[in-house]
């Protein structure tokens, strides 16, 4: 019988997706193309905003656009649609993006012409969490109908963004969502986001996000 | 959901340290993941015994340490632990403070493993 040993391992276990990730930031920092993540439950909004984004950004920012959020080519065609470059991620069913796979909506983009690539990331607030995908920005949306308490739930999705938009404000008189008690449920878990509050369908508060996305670019691409 | 990937990475990392170290057979596999990750520990160890399948790993126990979610205190500095549940009300059992900011629960950690 072989003698029972110990050996130390001490390595991240994904540490893999997050060295891919590391080279999809150095490369798109390489081309000053800044990367966004957005993240959000099914129906809260990702698609709404970016035809917003595009809608009030077309002119001054050269955007592109990857869509992993359905199998079916509807998203990237609404987007397709407006002008926009977009490709679609056949994600097969997957539960979240990675690091390589958004390497491949990266090959299929023109970055060099780009200073902002948007990624409709997987309708999920867990999976998508745990994975880096190389974005320089992580952006969530919270839609008001799916309550208040979201962060205690989900506690990971609001820890790692840098941006939370809270959609769909149009309904707030409808519900008891409880816009003190999120943030401060926010705050505890992420002290440095940014929390905006807009609405897709009216446009109210819109321009807020795409002044904080263009002030994001126009630093990004001051860096070095 | 996303436990398969992850056992995926677990098991090249673990072959990994096998091949270097001359390993006959794996026996355990010690991590750490921290309370804020929504894996089920049932469901890695599943994937584990069907990827690990004829090699040097097949069999092996994993054993997960659950990593607390810690919790500073904004007031006192104090750390205490929380519950992913009540992480919007808090309160420091120090000095009774209600604000605080996470510093751990996110671990996503191969320790070290058990081999023959
Ligand atoms: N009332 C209201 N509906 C919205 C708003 N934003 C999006 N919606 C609707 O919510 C549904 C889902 O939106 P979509 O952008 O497809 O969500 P996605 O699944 O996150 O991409 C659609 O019917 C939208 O028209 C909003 O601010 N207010
Ligand atoms: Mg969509
Ligand atoms: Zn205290």
């Amino acid at each position: 019988m072989d003698e029972v040993r110990m050996i130390e391992v001490k390595e991240e276990i994904l540490a893999d997706n997050i060295q891919v990730a590391a080279g999809v930031r150095a490369r798109l920092q390489n081309t000053k193309t800044m990367l966004v993540n957005l993240m959000s439950s099914p129906g809260s909004g990702k698609t709404s905003l970016i035809l917003q984004t595009i809608a009030n950004l077309k002119d001054s920012v050269r955007l592109g656009v990857i869509e992993a959020d359905i199998e079916s080519k509807v998203d990237a065609e609404k987007v397709a649609a407006r002008g926009i470059q977009a490709v679609q991620l056949r994600t097969g069913g997957f539960c979240h993006l990675d690091a390589t796979m958004v390497t491949q909506g990266i090959d299929a983009l023109p970055v060099d012409d780009l200073d902002c690539v948007i990624i409709e990331n997987v309708g999920n607030l867990v999976c998508p969490a745990e994975f880096d995908t190389g974005a320089h920005k992580n952006v969530m949306i919270l839609s008001v109908p799916e309550g208040d308490d979201k962060p205690l739930k989900y506690p990971l999705m609001f820890s790692i963004c840098d941006l939370l938009l809270i959609n769909k404000m149009d309904y707030l008189s409808l519900s008891d969502f409880d816009l003190s008690a999120l943030r401060k449920r926010v705050m505890v878990l992420n002290p440095g986001i940014v929390i905006l509050e807009v609405s897709c369908k009216t446009g109210a508060g819109i321009e807020n996000w795409v002044n904080w996305l263009s002030a994001q670019i126009e630093t990004f691409k001051g860096l070095k | 959901m996303h436990e398969l990937p992850v056992t995926e990475s677990i098991l090249k990392i673990v072959l990994k340290h096998a091949l270097m170290n001359n390993v006959k057979r794996v026996t355990a596999v010690y991590l750490q993941i921290g309370k804020l990750s929504d894996l089920e520990d049932e469901w890695i160890q599943r994937y584990f015994d069907y990827l690990s399948k004829d090699t040097v790993a097949q069999g092996a126990k994993l054993v997960i340490e659950r990593m607390p979610i810690m919790v500073q205190c904004s007031g006192c500095s104090t750390s205490y632990e929380a519950e992913a549940a009540k992480l919007g009300d808090l309160v420091c059992p120090d000095c009774g403070e209600k604000e605080g900011t996470l510093i751990s629960g996110r671990e996503y950690y191969i320790k070290d493993m058990e081999v023959q």
